[in-house]
């Protein structure tokens, strides 16, 4: 167990250390950072003063060890837009993203296991179908496209809901449910296929077959051989929703990291869009990484691979 | 599950498992293909089907509201001229519309190419020789899948042009972990096969083996995953035009049609329901084809 652990530690050191290059290589080579921060009417000269300024004429893979090796002491250069430390400026906006996906994750969890579980007892019945439905509709609605409806009807037409900000619980709740509906129909159908798997097999049968009532089998032995696959992909959907909190921060305004990128990226602000990369390159790692000892510790058939 | 998968005549499916009786009887297979049908028809048959140019401006003639407008609230403006209304700069919608439906099929076709290429050959390369090269590839998967797709797609789209090879490019280098991941397992399965040993044992070569018995046994595979990858770039491509860092204006993407709407949200709410439903057609269309060819060509057969 601790050496499966360790090994996937070593791994997930690896994988952050190959997104850093790739980041780093991208956010230099793809674009002149000297020409970026001199902006688009610098002159020839100007350019080149930034440049030796700001040490761009050295080879890259100094800059990158440089750049690497601050990373490892948690400083990652300075803004060029705010002109202080890019970890500070990532940090105060983390609070507003992780409550956010924090808050969608859990009605995503709350809304898919449920459903999940009466879909999958029950297949093709008509509570099924609906669910399957709501999963269909949910994977084709854009979710930024679903956030402006729901402004529409929540905050215009109903004034239930604010229409940007984040500076109250309320104003969490129309973008939760928008990035919540993102990540449902994966885990509903997941626990629904992990449901119909799990009753069809023998341990059930003689459970029923003792005469147990439905709900102690279902909870008590199939829902947690059900939910094994879960875990795994509730940590992928969790980093997925990360991802899609730029476009979801983005049309609330709300001050979290995701729009926080946005205008970094908008803004040419490269450390501070590398550090993002990062810091959600670093939450995902430490997610899938907590999921694969979580599933070892649950399953001890996968700890031998 | 396995044995069905190993008895069946795999290499001859191509014709018995998609019996044309048995495509149309499945739904969501018949709607989806319906649906995507008539969106490409209305792509392809543009210029037939609009008289107008989806990039003239008539700015006397802003924000007209759909024809239903005139028959239920007896709008003053609304008419057959502009049936689905113009937008704030006198556009007519349905000319975008119809043209938007080229650019998110051109780049979701496109992308998907390129992502179906490059996850193909590293997911067969892992799963047909295993070992080390396998150790690598899925390394390569894992830090693909660590970066956030949205995020680097906006930044790298930024940084270098937003023109439709950018955009196509980009997405297609970003989206390929999941034709990688299936085609590796489906690739592993295949290889165990009989036939594969049967190829080795008469001395076939290995790309010999890779193209003709390999390839033909993960095609099926390889369809469903490019339409859910289809789908997932039509929306990214959406998504990066509606923060306005994708297809750039005067061009008639979905995605920048909603961004542009977006501040007429309050008096001119048709203005995003439209472009909205459009996409919402085209990715409920796709996925359900998938959904379709997947039953379709699963061994058993769902019903």
């Amino acid at each position: 167990m601790l050496v499966f652990a360790l090994k996937r530690f070593v791994v997930g050191i690896l994988v952050m250390l190959a997104v850093s290059t790739i980041t780093f290589t991208l956010t230099n080579v793809a674009a002149d950072p000297a020409r970026t921060i001199a902006g688009e009417g610098a002159s020839a000269a100007d350019v080149e003063a930034i440049r030796e300024a700001y040490g761009f004429d050295r080879p890259i893979i100094v800059r990158y060890g440089e750049w690497l090796g601050g990373a490892l002491r948690a400083d990652l250069g300075d803004s060029y837009r705010q002109r202080r430390p890019v970890v500070d400026v990532v940090m105060e906006r983390l609070p507003v993203t992780m409550s956010l996906g924090g808050l969608a994750f859990a009605i995503a969890i709350l809304a898919a296991i449920p459903l999940g579980i009466i879909a999958g007892l029950r297949p093709n019945s008509w509570i099924d179908r609906a669910s399957l439905t709501f999963a269909l509709i949910g994977q084709a609605m854009p979710t930024f496209w679903f956030a402006l409806l729901g402004i529409v009807v929540f905050s215009v037409t109903l004034k239930w809901l604010p229409v940007s900000g984040s500076s109250s619980l309320s104003h969490f709740v129309l973008p939760a449910v928008v990035l919540a509906y993102y990540a449902t129909p994966t885990l509903m159908r997941l626990t629904r296929a992990g449901m119909i798997e799990v009753m069809q097999s023998d341990y059930i049968r003689t459970a029923k077959a003792k005469g147990l009532r439905t709900g102690k089998i279902v909870l008590k032995h199939a829902l947690r051989n059900a939910i094994l696959p879960l875990v795994s992909v509730a940590a992928v959907q969790f980093g997925f929703m990360l991802g899609g909190s730029v476009v979801v921060e983005t049309i609330f305004a709300m001050r979290g990291v995701g729009y926080l990128a946005w205008e970094s990226i908008t803004y040419s602000d490269l450390p501070v869009v590398q550090a993002i990369v990062l810091t959600i390159a670093a939450i995902y790692v430490v997610l899938t990484l907590a999921a694969d000892i979580m599933n070892a510790w649950l399953d001890p058939r996968l700890r031998s691979n | 599950m396995s044995q069905a998968t190993s008895e069946a005549p795999v290499s001859t499916f191509a014709a018995p498992r998609f019996p044309i009786r048995r495509m149309l009887r499945h739904r969501s297979f018949v709607i989806g293909a319906a649906g995507l049908g008539l969106i490409v028809i209305l792509a392809a048959a543009a210029p037939l089907i609009t008289w107008h140019d989806p990039y003239a401006q008539d700015l006397m003639n802003r924000r007209i509201p759909p024809i239903w407008y005139a028959w239920f609230w007896d709008h003053p403006s609304a008419g057959w001229h502009h049936p689905l209304g113009t937008d704030n700069l006198g556009r007519d919608y349905w000319a975008r519309l119809v043209y938007g439906a080229r650019i998110s099929l051109l780049i979701g076709f496109s992308a998907t190419l390129v992502s179906g290429l490059i996850g193909t050959f590293l997911g067969v390369a892992a799963g047909y020789f295993g070992g080390r090269v396998d150790l690598v590839i899925s390394f390569i998967i894992t830090t693909r899948l660590a970066m956030p797709v949205i995020l680097v797609a906006l930044a790298t789209v930024a940084l270098l042009n937003s023109t439709l090879l950018v955009i196509t490019m980009v997405l297609g280098l970003l989206l390929w972990d999941r034709f990688a991941v299936v085609m590796r397992s489906a690739t592993m399965q295949a290889r165990s096969q009989e036939y594969v040993t049967a190829a080795k044992a008469i001395g076939c070569s290995t790309p010999r083996i890779i193209l003709t018995e390999i390839l033909p046994n993960v095609a099926a595979a390889f369809t469903v995953i490019a339409t859910i990858e289809m789908a997932t770039a039509v929306l990214y491509e959406a998504a990066l035009s509606f923060l306005g860092l994708g297809v750039q204006p005067p061009l008639p993407s979905w995605g920048l049609m909603l961004a542009e709407a977006k501040e007429d949200i309050f008096f001119s709410p048709w203005m995003i329901t439209l472009p909205g439903i459009a996409l919402f057609v085209l990715l409920l269309s796709i996925n359900l084809l998938g959904d379709g060819i997947r039953d379709l060509s699963a061994p058993g057969g769902r019903s």
